[in-house]
């Protein structure tokens, strides 16, 4: 669906040596598949999520999406409508004061006819469990809810793809439950996810997580192979889930547990068996 | 709460005035106005008010509301009355043998004064009561298209308020926040001279201002994002239709603004 190869990327060209934000990425995202994204403040991650739409493009090497080479100028919007994008503030990415009218955005701008714009932007706040409000003013909803808005007007485009930048980063708990339900609904249907995240407990529910640090991938691989790696996170400057950080200080302490664990009830199970 | 006087004015709700075409209501409020100050004469007045109210019952959007709309203008009514009151020529007002110093004509000119503010500000309020803000944008970019031919940009003022409709709620919440973490801080608003408290405000509107530019930048993106490349090829979700709705109401408005001028001069 996506591919990376040796991708690199300054925001800077002017400066001798060049510093590169992104330097040689290389990464594919399957079809279907719900990819974490994880990493340090400023270590590039929107750098990269905003290649995979072509909101820039590459220094160097190339990125494909869908077979599309993005710096394909004749490519460009067919590359930009297959990837939906989220970014972290649901403030600054609704342009209108009626959801519905919001969610119609995207579709407005290609250029589809009425009628089926009306039928998308249905079927886009139904898949996010926000019909109902359809006729209200985004800027009266909850964080959730806006955000959950901000997802309607991705899918409204139709994409095979949508990244997320750290989508729950402004938001409560509440909302954040309410975002991720809808992230992995979606994933269900069929869509492929990108999820640029700083909570560790999101990406243990990914197919894949990817670990960046100052611009290169230094992990790529299931979430339960990552987080097993906690001296080499925490040395990037990540967390790991809790549950994974009990078992490993347990073990630490000399205990015989396991701390490839993701979840609440295996940590209990690990536990169960030194204590039994 | 500060955000809720603005532009939650629309009301979403089904009637007559919402199902129109915006440019019919935007130039019947063009209409309306111009009848509003053309009026003269007691059955002048009558039949504007009479129209008001038709339009206000149309809209089904509870009298509630329009009063609440009024609220901000009782003050200049009553001040500019009081002035009227005393300061026109006429036959002056006497109770018993006191002279109260107001005159006849005062009074009446302050209650025209006074019907035509009310009746400008319910006309208006029930425009942007029916009309989303995106509609009427679309209805603006519709009728100043004509223009663009001529180099107007239509369709990017259009956009450009629509936004800043959209962000005045968001903004205005941010100016409370900011005031508020300054006033913490030990900032303060309302005391000392006009430079003083000007000055007061700098620590405030410079957070507001760069917000702004971060706020403008992040649109951008999300925009750029959801495929938009201005006007062209652009397509909408309701494409604003001139209905028969419409003609009826564009004729009905035209026999009503010729009774008020031709009451006029008669
Ligand atoms: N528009 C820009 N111009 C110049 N430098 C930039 C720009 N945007 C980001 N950078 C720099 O690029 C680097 C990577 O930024 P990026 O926003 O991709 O990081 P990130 O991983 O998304 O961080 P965060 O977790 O804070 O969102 C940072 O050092 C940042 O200062
Ligand atoms: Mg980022």
């Amino acid at each position: 669906m996506i591919k990376t190869e040796h991708l690199q990327y300054t925001y800077r060209t002017d400066k001798t040596p060049i510093e590169f934000v992104l330097d040689d990425v290389n990464i594919e995202i399957k079809t279907g598949e719900f990819v974490a994204v994880l990493g340090h403040n400023g270590c590039g991650k929107s750098t990269l999520a905003k290649h995979f739409n072509g909101l820039l493009l590459p220094t160097g090497g190339n990125v494909y999406v869908s077979g599309m080479d993005t710096k394909d100028e004749e490519l460009y919007w067919n590359v930009r409508r297959s990837v939906g994008m989220v970014f972290q503030n649901p403030d600054n990415q609704l342009v209108a004061t009626v959801v519905e009218e919001d969610v119609a955005f995207a579709p407005e701008n290609l250029g589809i006819p009425s009628e089926e714009i009306r039928e998308r932007v249905d079927s886009a706040l139904k898949a996010v469990g926000m019909y109902e409000y359809r006729k209200h003013a985004p800027h009266r909803l909850s964080g959730g809810q806006k955000q959950r808005i901000a997802i309607a007007g991705a899918i409204a485009m139709r994409p095979q793809c949508i990244v997320l930048d750290e989508p729950t980063a402004m938001l409560d708990p509440q909302g954040r439950k309410e975002v991720i339900n809808t992230i992995k609904k979606l994933k269900d249907e069929g869509m492929t996810v990108v999820l640029i995240t700083h909570y560790m407990e999101e990406a243990t529910k990914a197919d894949r997580v990817i670990v960046m640090d100052k611009g290169n991938v230094v992990l790529d691989d299931v979430p339960r192979n990552v987080f097993k790696e906690v001296k080499l996170l925490k040395k990037i400057g990540l967390d790991v889930p809790q549950v994974t950080e009990l078992l490993y200080n347990l073990k630490k302490a000399g205990l015989p547990v396991n701390y490839d664990v993701l979840t609440v009830e295996e940590c209990a199970d690990e536990l169960a068996k030194i204590l039994l | 709460m500060l955000k809720d006087i603005t532009l939650g004015q629309y009301f979403p709700i089904e009637s007559p005035l919402h199902n129109m075409d915006p440019r019919t209501k935007i130039l019947g409020l063009v209409f309306m106005l111009v009848a509003i100050f053309a009026a003269n004469g007691v059955i002048g007045y009558l039949t504007v008010a009479a129209f008001t109210l038709l339009i206000v019952l149309l809209s089904k959007v509870p009298f509630k509301t329009y009063f609440k709309g009024l609220k901000p203008i009782w003050f200049i009514i009553i001040f500019t009355g009081v002035l009227n009151f005393f300061l026109t020529p006429g036959t002056k007002i006497y109770i018993g043998n006191f002279s109260t110093g107001a005159t006849i004509e005062g009074v009446i000119l302050a209650g025209k004064m006074a019907l035509r503010l009310v009746l400008l500000i319910i006309s208006s309020s029930a425009l942007t009561y029916t009309t989303s803000p995106i509609s009427l944008t679309d209805g603006i970019e519709k009728l100043l298209l004509p223009f663009s031919k001529m180099g107007l940009p239509a369709h990017e003022l259009a956009m450009m308020m629509s936004i800043a409709i959209r962000f005045i709620p968001t903004l205005i919440e941010e100016t409370e926040k900011i005031s508020k973490a300054q006033q913490a801080r030990g900032a303060d608003f309302d005391s000392g001279n006009i430079i003083k408290r000007a000055k007061a405000l700098v620590p405030m509107l410079v957070p507001l201002f760069i917000s702004a530019f971060r706020r403008a930048d992040e649109l951008a993106v999300a925009m750029e994002s959801r495929c938009y490349r201005g006007g062209n090829g652009r397509t909408r979700l309701n494409p604003i239709k001139f209905k028969k709705i419409d003609l009826t109401t564009a004729i009905i408005f035209t026999v009503f603004f010729a009774i008020v001028i031709a009451l006029r001069f008669i």
